[in-house]
This record gives C-alpha cells, sequence and structure tokens, in this order.
C-alpha cells in the first residue's frame, strides 16, 4: 500500500446511526472511521451500560485491604519530614544542617533549590538577589530531611538552623491591588495551566501585583462600550458585587509519595490525579527517560483539583532518595496540606446584567479580581461567558499576587464562583423583570438538556409552592432557590486500554488511569464486560500504573468520556481477534458469531454454543490482547457543553443567623450514564462539597502575619454528617454522539451551581441577599441588619475576609 | 464516634485535672494539641508509673488486636495509630488530621470507639484492640461492610475504614438506629467526597440485615 492509499484508508469512514437528544426516540447520521465499534443503542437495550453496579474495588476499601500511597511500606524505608518557612515573604540567608546530619536516625539531608507550584518570573535575571529561593507565603519548603523513623525526622527537621531576613508582605485581596502594597513578585510573572484546568499560562499584563485583565477570556469578540450602552437601554438591571473566600482542597489523603530511586530508574507511589504527569515532570527534572520513571496509584485518597504533577514534596521525595539510597515516604501533615498544597482562589466580583421586559437578557458586564497567593488561575468569567446567550458580554478578569500559597484547579475552576455572583444576579433580574426565575431561565439558555432539568427539577422540588420573598414570619424562615451548571465536554487523547483475553477464558482490562472515588474502575469493567457478553465482575482490571497503556487525567469531568471510548475499542478488537480464531476453530464463519451471556452465540443456531470459557480453550496461543488510544470526536469540532440544574430548600434562622439546607434536587447530565450508583455518589459529593463552600469552608490568613489561622481540620470547618441534607438526584441520558460510548462527566457539573442555589433560598427565604461566601450566621444577621458588619445588600469590605 | 467526643476541652473542669488525667483523656476527648510535641509526654508516664521513668528509647508493651496478642517494642511517645499502621502493618486505619478531628484512625477499645492518633499504644494496656481488618469473621465482611460496598457507600475510600467502624459500634450497641442515631454516630467522621446520604442508607440496611439474621 502506498502512502496515500494508506492514509485514505485511515480516513475512510462510515456512516451511521447514532442517538441524539436526550431520550431515546431521536437519530442522527455521522461519519465514522471504519475501525470504529457500531453506535450502541440507548441504556435500556444494553446489559451493563447505565445499570447500578458496585464498584469492583469496594470491598478492599470497606475492608481496609486497599493500600493507598501513604500505606506503602517498602524494605528500608525513609521517613521525610520538610523544615518551612515561618514567613510569608523573605530571603533566606543561610541554612545550617550540621547539626541534623548529625542526628542518628538521618539518613539524608536535601536544602531545596526550586520549589514547584508557585509562578515565576517571566524574566529571572529580576528575582530579589539570594542564593536560595525567594520564600513567597509561610509554609513554603526550605529543606528536607530522611531519617528511619517519622519521631526522627520531625528530631532532625527541628535542628535544621535557618537564617531569614523577613521582606514585607500583603496576604489581602484588596491591599495587594493597591500601588503601594509590597510587591510578590519583582516583575512579570506567570504561571502553567494545569491538567484540572486551573492556573493561567500565557502572556498577559502585569502591574504591580494584579495580572491582567484578561478581556473576554482571550477570545470572544466584544468591546467595552457598546455593551455598557446596551446595559443603559436596559428595562433593569443588576449591578453588583460578590465575594467568595479561599476554600482548600482537604483531600483526606494529602499530598505526598513514597519515592524509590535505584540505579536503572525511579519508581514512585503517588496519590495522584494523574500517573502520567508525575512521571512526566520528575522525568523532566531528573533529566530520566519516561521509560525509567514508573508511577504507581492503585488507591489514592480524594483529589479535587490540586493532585496533578510530582510536586514540591515528589522532587524532594525522589531527591533525598538518590542521595540516601533507599525509599523515601514524604507526605505532607495536615497543616502543610492546607498551606502549600493549593486551593480554590478567592474573588471578588462586579457583575452588572440587564434586560428588557420582554424577558430577554441584553447585556452582561463583569470585572473580577481574585488571588491564588503566588500562583494563577483565579478568573472566574467562565459561567458569564458561557451559560446564558447574551447580545452584548464583556468580562475582565485579573488575578491579584499576594503572600500565600499558589491556587491549583478546583473542581470546576472559577465556576463555582462565577456561578454564585451570576445566577443571584439571574434570580434578582428575574424579580425585577417581574419574571419568574424559571422563565427568565426558559428564555435566554439554549442549552437543551438544562431545559429538561429545569422541568424535572421543578416538579420535583415543588417550584409552584414557592412563595415571595420573606413569606415565612416566625424565626425560621423557609425558602427555595434555583441555579444551572454550564461545564464543558473535554477530552484527553492520551487515553488507552488494553483488553486480554486468556485461554483460560479470563479477561484483563489496562490502564495507567487513576481511580481518584469517581469509580473508572468499575466503568472500565462495565464497558469491557458489555463488549464480550460477561459480567463487570468477571473483568479484572489494573489501573494506575504508567507501565499500561497511558490514561487521562482525573480531572475537568474527562475521565470516562476520555477513556471509556477507547476502553471499547480495545475490546471490541480483542472481540473480533478472539471471534476470528473461535470460528476457525468452530469451523464457522466469524460473522456468524457473537458474544452474549457468557457464551459464543451462533446466528444460526447449531446444536450446541460453547461457553466464553470453553471457547477461549481454543485459542491458538496464550492470549488475544488489542490495544486502543483515544479516536477525535465524531462529527465537526465545536464544543459541547454539559449541563446541570439544582434547587435547594432552606431553613434560616433569624434570632441566630443559622441556614440548614433542608433538600437538595439535583438534575444532572453526562451524556450517556455508564454506572448510575458511582454516578449519583459523586453528585452528592458535588452538592455537599457546594454547600460546605457555601457556609462553612474559610482559609484565614492573619493580615498582621500572613500566616494560616485554621490549619487543621476543626477550625476549617467542612461540611459533616448533621449538615448533610436530603437529596435526590435526576440523571438524563443526553445522547451527543460523539464516541463510541458517549459518556460525558459529573464531577464539575455537580459542585458549580450548589453555593448559588442555596444563596437564591436564602434570598426568597428572607427576603435580603447574601452576596459574600461563606454565608455564616455573622453574615446573615448582618444582613438582616441585627448585627453590625459586612455580607448584607451593601458591597462592602471588612468583616471576616 | 463515641459520646466523649462531646466534652469540651476548655470548660473550668479540665483546668482542674492533671496533666496525667488529662493526657490519659486526650485519646477519647478529641482535646489535646501538640502533646506528642510536648515533654509533658515523658512527665506523665513517669508519674503514672511512680518512680519508673520508661522511654525515650522503645520499650516492651503487648496489644491484644483483633483477637491476637502482639508483644512488641514501642517508644513510650508512639500512639495507638502509629503502632497499628507501622509496627502491625494494619494500614486500614487512617491518620488524616492527626488530631482527633476527622475520626478516620476510629479502632475500638473493648468495643468502644477511640481515636487511635489520639491514644498513646502504652496506655492501650489489656483492652481488646479491633480495627478495620478484625471486623468481620475470617474471610467475609461484617453487614456494615457489605452494605457499604452494595449501596456504594464509598467514593475514594480513605474515610472509610473509620466510617465504618462508627457504623458498626452503633449497631453493636443498637440494633435498631433511626437516620437520626446513623448521622449522630458518624457526626465526627469526615468524608470529603460526600458520601454520607450513602453511608446512612448503608448502615440502615445492615441494621435490618442483622436483625432479620438474628443477633451478630
Amino acid at each position: 500500500m502506498s502512502a496515500d492509499e494508506a492514509k485514505e484508508a485511515a480516513s475512510a469512514t462510515r456512516k451511521e446511526r447514532f442517538l441524539h437528544g436526550i431520550g431515546v426516540n431521536s437519530f442522527l447520521e455521522r461519519n465514522v472511521p471504519l475501525d470504529e465499534p457500531p453506535p450502541w443503542p440507548d441504556n435500556s437495550h444494553l446489559t451493563n451500560i447505565g445499570k447500578p453496579t458496585a464498584r469492583l474495588d469496594g470491598r478492599a476499601k470497606a475492608t481496609g485491604a486497599a493500600r493507598y500511597p501513604s500505606d506503602i511500606q517498602l524494605p528500608g524505608m525513609l521517613y521525610a519530614r520538610m523544615v518551612v518557612s515561618p514567613h510569608p515573604h523573605a530571603r533566606v540567608l543561610s541554612i545550617d544542617t550540621a547539626a541534623a546530619e548529625r542526628h542518628p536516625g538521618v539518613r539524608a539531608v536535601h536544602v531545596l533549590d526550586r520549589v514547584l507550584g508557585n509562578a515565576e518570573l517571566t524574566d529571572p535575571s529580576k528575582e530579589i538577589p539570594s542564593k536560595f529561593p525567594i520564600v513567597r507565603f509561610a509554609g513554603q519548603p526550605v529543606a528536607a530531611v530522611a531519617a528511619i523513623t517519622p519521631a526522627a525526622a520531625a528530631e532532625a527537621a527541628a535542628k535544621i538552623a535557618v537564617e531569614y531576613e523577613a521582606l514585607p508582605f500583603v496576604v489581602d485581596l484588596d491591599e495587594a491591588r493597591e500601588a503601594t502594597a509590597p510587591r510578590v513578585f519583582p516583575g512579570d510573572a506567570t504561571a502553567e495551566e494545569s491538567e484540572g484546568g486551573g492556573g493561567g499560562g500565557g502572556h498577559v499584563a502585569q502591574v504591580g501585583n494584579v495580572r491582567g485583565p484578561m478581556l473576554n477570556r482571550g477570545a470572544r469578540p466584544g468591546d467595552k462600550k457598546s455593551t455598557e450602552d446596551a446595559l443603559a437601554a436596559c428595562d433593569a438591571v443588576v449591578d453588583a458585587t460578590f465575594r467568595t473566600q479561599v476554600q482548600t482542597h482537604s483531600a483526606l489523603e494529602t499530598h505526598g509519595v513514597v519515592a524509590d530511586w535505584r540505579d536503572d530508574g525511579l519508581t514512585v507511589y503517588a496519590s495522584t490525579q494523574s500517573t502520567l504527569s508525575v512521571r512526566d515532570e520528575l522525568a523532566a527534572i531528573f533529566g530520566l527517560p519516561k521509560a525509567k520513571v514508573r508511577v504507581l496509584t492503585e488507591f489514592m485518597g480524594g483529589g479535587f483539583g490540586a493532585k496533578f504533577g510530582a510536586g514540591t514534596f515528589g522532587l524532594v521525595a525522589a531527591t533525598l532518595s538518590k542521595k540516601a539510597g533507599a525509599p523515601v515516604r514524604l507526605f505532607y501533615d495536615r497543616k502543610e496540606e492546607h498551606l502549600s498544597a493549593g486551593n480554590r482562589p478567592d474573588s471578588k466580583m462586579r457583575l452588572k446584567l440587564g434586560g428588557t421586559k420582554d424577558g430577554k437578557l441584553r447585556a452582561l458586564a463583569f470585572e473580577g479580581f481574585g488571588t491564588a497567593g503566588v500562583g494563577t488561575g483565579a478568573g472566574t468569567a467562565g459561567p458569564a461567558q458561557a451559560l446564558y446567550r447574551i447580545p452584548k458580554i464583556w468580562t475582565e478578569e485579573s488575578d491579584v499576587f499576594t503572600h500565600a500559597g499558589p491556587g491549583a484547579a478546583f473542581r470546576a475552576p472559577g465556576h463555582p464562583q462565577g456561578c454564585f455572583a451570576l445566577e443571584q444576579a439571574i434570580d434578582e433580574l428575574a424579580e425585577k423583570l417581574g419574571l419568574d426565575t424559571l422563565a427568565l431561565m426558559d428564555a435566554n439558555d439554549e442549552h437543551l438538556a438544562r431545559r429538561e432539568e429545569r422541568r424535572l427539577g421543578a416538579e420535583r422540588i415543588g417550584w409552584s409552592r414557592r412563595r415571595p420573598p420573606a413569606s415565612d414570619t416566625g424565626h425560621i424562615r423557609r425558602g427555595i432557590g434555583v441555579a444551572q451548571a454550564v461545564w464543558y465536554r473535554i477530552n484527553s487523547m492520551d487515553s488507552g486500554c488494553e483488553v486480554r483475553i486468556s485461554q483460560d477464558g479470563s479477561v484483563e482490562a489496562l490502564s495507567a488511569v487513576q481511580d481518584i472515588g469517581g469509580g473508572i474502575k468499575t466503568a472500565i469493567a462495565q464497558v469491557v464486560a458489555e463488549e464480550l457478553g460477561l459480567a463487570p465482575k468477571d473483568i479484572v482490571v489494573r489501573v494506575g500504573d504508567t507501565g499500561y497503556p497511558p490514561g487521562p487525567p482525573s480531572g475537568g469531568s474527562m475521565t470516562t468520556s476520555s477513556l471509556t471510548p477507547a476502553v471499547r475499542n480495545a475490546a471490541y478488537k480483542a472481540k473480533l481477534r478472539f471471534l476470528e480464531e473461535i470460528a476457525a476453530a468452530l469451523g464457522l464463519p466469524a460473522d456468524e458469531i457473537d458474544l452474549r451471556d457468557g457464551q459464543v452465540h451462533v446466528r444460526t443456531p447449531p446444536a450446541r454454543t460453547p461457553s466464553f470459557q470453553q471457547a477461549a480453550a481454543r485459542l491458538r496461543t496464550e492470549v488475544v490482547a488489542a490495544r486502543a488510544m483515544r479516536s477525535p470526536k465524531y462529527g465537526e469540532r465545536e464544543m459541547d457543553f454539559l449541563g446541570g440544574v439544582q434547587f435547594a430548600e432552606v431553613a434560616v434562622d433569624v434570632e441566630t443567623g443559622v441556614v440548614k439546607v433542608e433538600r437538595v434536587v439535583a438534575v444532572h447530565d453526562c451524556g450517556r450514564p455508564i454506572n448510575p450508583l458511582a454516578i449519583e455518589s459523586q453528585i452528592n459529593g458535588g452538592i455537599l462539597q457546594g454547600i460546605s463552600y457555601a457556609l462553612y469552608e474559610n482559609r484565614r490568613l492573619d493580615r498582621a502575619t500572613g500566616k494560616m489561622v485554621n490549619p487543621n481540620l476543626e477550625q476549617y470547618k467542612i461540611l459533616g454528617a448533621m449538615e448533610t441534607p436530603e437529596i435526590e438526584v435526576v440523571l438524563l441520558e443526553n445522547y451527543l454522539a460523539r464516541s463510541s460510548t458517549d459518556a460525558g462527566g459529573i464531577g464539575e457539573p455537580a459542585t458549580i451551581p450548589t453555593a448559588a442555589a442555596v444563596a437564591n433560598a436564602i434570598y426568597n427565604a428572607i427576603g435580603v441577599r447574601l452576596r459574600e461566601l461563606p454565608m455564616t450566621p455573622a453574615r446573615v444577621l448582618a444582613a438582616l441588619g441585627k448585627v453590625p458588619g459586612s455580607g448584607g445588600t451593601a458591597p462592602t469590605t471588612g468583616g471576616a475576609r | 464516634m463515641a459520646d466523649a467526643h462531646d466534652s469540651d476541652s476548655s470548660s473550668p473542669s479540665a483546668s482542674r485535672m492533671s496533666r496525667r488525667a488529662f493526657l490519659c483523656g486526650a485519646g477519647i476527648t478529641a482535646a489535646g494539641s501538640a502533646l506528642l510535641d510536648s515533654g509533658l509526654l515523658q512527665e506523665a508516664h513517669a508519674v503514672s508509673l511512680g518512680a519508673t521513668s520508661r522511654g525515650p528509647g522503645a520499650v516492651p508493651i503487648s496489644l491484644k488486636v483483633n483477637g491476637t496478642a502482639r508483644a512488641m517494642q514501642v517508644e513510650p511517645r508512639a500512639t495507638l495509630a502509629d503502632v497499628l499502621r507501622d509496627g502491625l502493618h494494619l494500614t486500614g486505619t487512617k491518620v488524616i488530621c492527626d488530631r482527633g478531628a476527622c475520626s478516620g484512625c476510629t479502632v475500638w477499645l473493648d468495643g468502644t470507639p477511640i481515636n487511635s492518633c489520639m491514644t498513646f499504644a502504652l496506655d492501650v494496656g489489656n483492652r481488646e484492640v479491633t480495627t478495620i481488618e478484625g471486623l468481620g469473621p475470617a474471610g467475609s465482611v461484617h453487614p456494615v461492610q457489605a452494605a457499604f460496598v452494595e449501596h456504594d457507600a464509598l467514593q475514594c475510600g480513605y474515610c472509610t475504614p473509620g466510617m465504618v467502624m462508627s457504623c458498626a459500634a452503633l449497631l453493636a450497641k443498637n440494633p435498631n438506629p433511626t437516620l437520626a442515631d446513623v448521622k449522630h454516630a458518624v457526626r465526627g467522621n469526615l468524608c470529603r467526597c460526600g458520601t454520607y446520604p450513602k453511608v446512612f442508607s448503608a448502615t440502615l440496611d445492615a441494621a435490618q440485615a442483622m436483625r432479620a439474621g438474628g443477633s451478630k
């Protein structure tokens, strides 16, 4: 075959008819590559897909048998401990490690020459002259030791003497914007975008600590003046300022690794959302071929966007392991986790939203500032740009550097913040225009799934019984609110799988993907089982090992949508090879047989059909295997959007200011649902994290010292069992005909609208808007005018910031 | 968690406690902080053992864990969680906050759930330690564990061992709990994935299964 012929063969397609839209009755024809499997029918016609399926690794987790990276214990393993700066901004003058090195338990000491995660100067020559990295937040690692026990490591770390020259600092968003504020970086600085969708690279203008503004997300056409003109022509305009706090990810397993440096390569057990990203970064830093770095993540204890890449801890652990000639365990403690492992940036957003009496939105102007500390990626204009069809949109977003730990992608970066502002403005504008909030949404939202989600959710929550604001008169006042999500159906092409069928009939599926709790392991088994006519429990799934075909990062709601098509295609290819061999052995044409219910199914039934296992025994060699990578998405290249609508019902105690969320109805779409049981769990989790963000969580930095005052899990309050409301989840099948499984994602949409829905419900209950998160009792009482302070209708600062 | 979680170290009575009593109680009161780093530790043990000072080096102790007596050498400052994880390789017990605020390290002492990160191994004495690995019958699982799997009451799974130990302790005490009882039992157990609704339904289901199957 010539090169041209090969190209033509590769681009050869066939026409297929796909389900398209909500439900099971509409179809669309698309051209797909010849080697793609045939389209699946809707879930009701499939055996395993779309059926609630208990996780394959549930028992290992429930019995404590699951070994997380932090549980790994290797022979001769050392324990590492960091020395971190107590100063938010400082030059390190000297570091004396002699006493630590004399500690009998110590095997290696390392003084850091670089820190990962902080933004970096675009012109390094502008850096403050210093032998060591400049400290830019309290808690920044400076040195580390590895010793034979955790206690010995802690003792030795305490013996490292660091001399600092403290420098002026600023940790407050508003103060950092002032011209006289101490500079966090002595020149322009930037940070790479992370795989979870956070960060913001590229060249953006910087003045003082303010990096920006980025205009209209850098892409959408428009201009400020015509938007302002359009606002002026509106019948009603909401013009308000909203603030949100810094939220830390607080995954229960902290960031960390066990690193084992050997002459023949580096093995790292990592608590990560992307085994590949850890491998690639360590390979680059140490100048190793990727093939000599192996990253293992069989289980991991939670990741919400901040666990990508090697991390400073990974770099340090590998370095200590190399120095000591022994494996090194380095996991952050809870305080270090809060200080340096990432966070959701705070925000201050001014939103102007205008509409006309016919119920049409006409213009939206947005100006946002946020601080990701020494990182970037605090933009929050995503929902303003993407949720509604508005003729004139103008957004300006700026990152503000402060002397605080770097922000990181956090479950739908920017979106819970942006939604908190936008969806309250929608609710308020509807009232000003004399419209029902859902009617205003219906008139301006083109997303078909969300339209159906509003309808279903309104029914479930009983929207028709929603009363005017502040209808209750007792000290407990109830209200209902609604808010919507927008997210993007994105895929990683680095998504691969290998499926093996052995002569004994056992089946394995392999991918480097990590299961962070979303249940991808079980989804892989369902897909392979569907293709091979087996049950999910028959499939042995091995994940979290860079020795396997590449797996996508678990972030941006892309794991299932990226990987399951590759899994299906690999299983399909393996099946075709399997059937070819079996057909020959049975003396039948290959296209006369298929696999179903654990049997070889013959279309024209002969006397007996062998079981899958009996058939496998007739394979010519030990194993039939096939590997596939993610195919490009079917059809045109336009962006697809995920929806999601949530309704919240709250009770507000106007004497104490305590808000209790009593009930949430969540209606979501994620393409073709693979495992509704796990999807429901993820939606529950998104809602509960959203309520926690709405009402409780707040990283508090002391402005006088730059230190975090609540770096623990009792004063950094996270929602618990007692605050868990009744939750009802409704899931659509929303077909887009985009891949061989047509699966979408759910992680981000599930948490985006929650805080906004709660805020709208609070307004409906008490008739006063809370425009600042978290909506604490103090802020509720202030909004009601019962105590002085911020958080009420007036967009002021002060109070608890 | 245990009712002892309700006690408040800042209450007036706390200040009248002896250091020793305070340290002994710390394991089940969620009160202590940084005790391991403080010099109080050695002193406390010196007081408790009369004139005999133990440590700071390792000393011999015996623990009854999951029905088996285990003799070992531990530093007096070692917590029960340290010993279970690093010494006995029972890594199902997780250390998450390391200060009694999350219940991830919950194990039972004579059937009562405690925070093993707040309990010195030396203070365990003759009490029977039950960890997540020893909860179910050998080769099988406790009904709570089975229900957690069936209901998908776990996501990343890191809080799960502690959560299961709290729920199983509730059912041992109260075979017919209400939703409010279950919430109360796990009110100290932090789950960042937000799996609580299914923890509730799984535990109520397990209770029903245990009642149907007779006392276990």
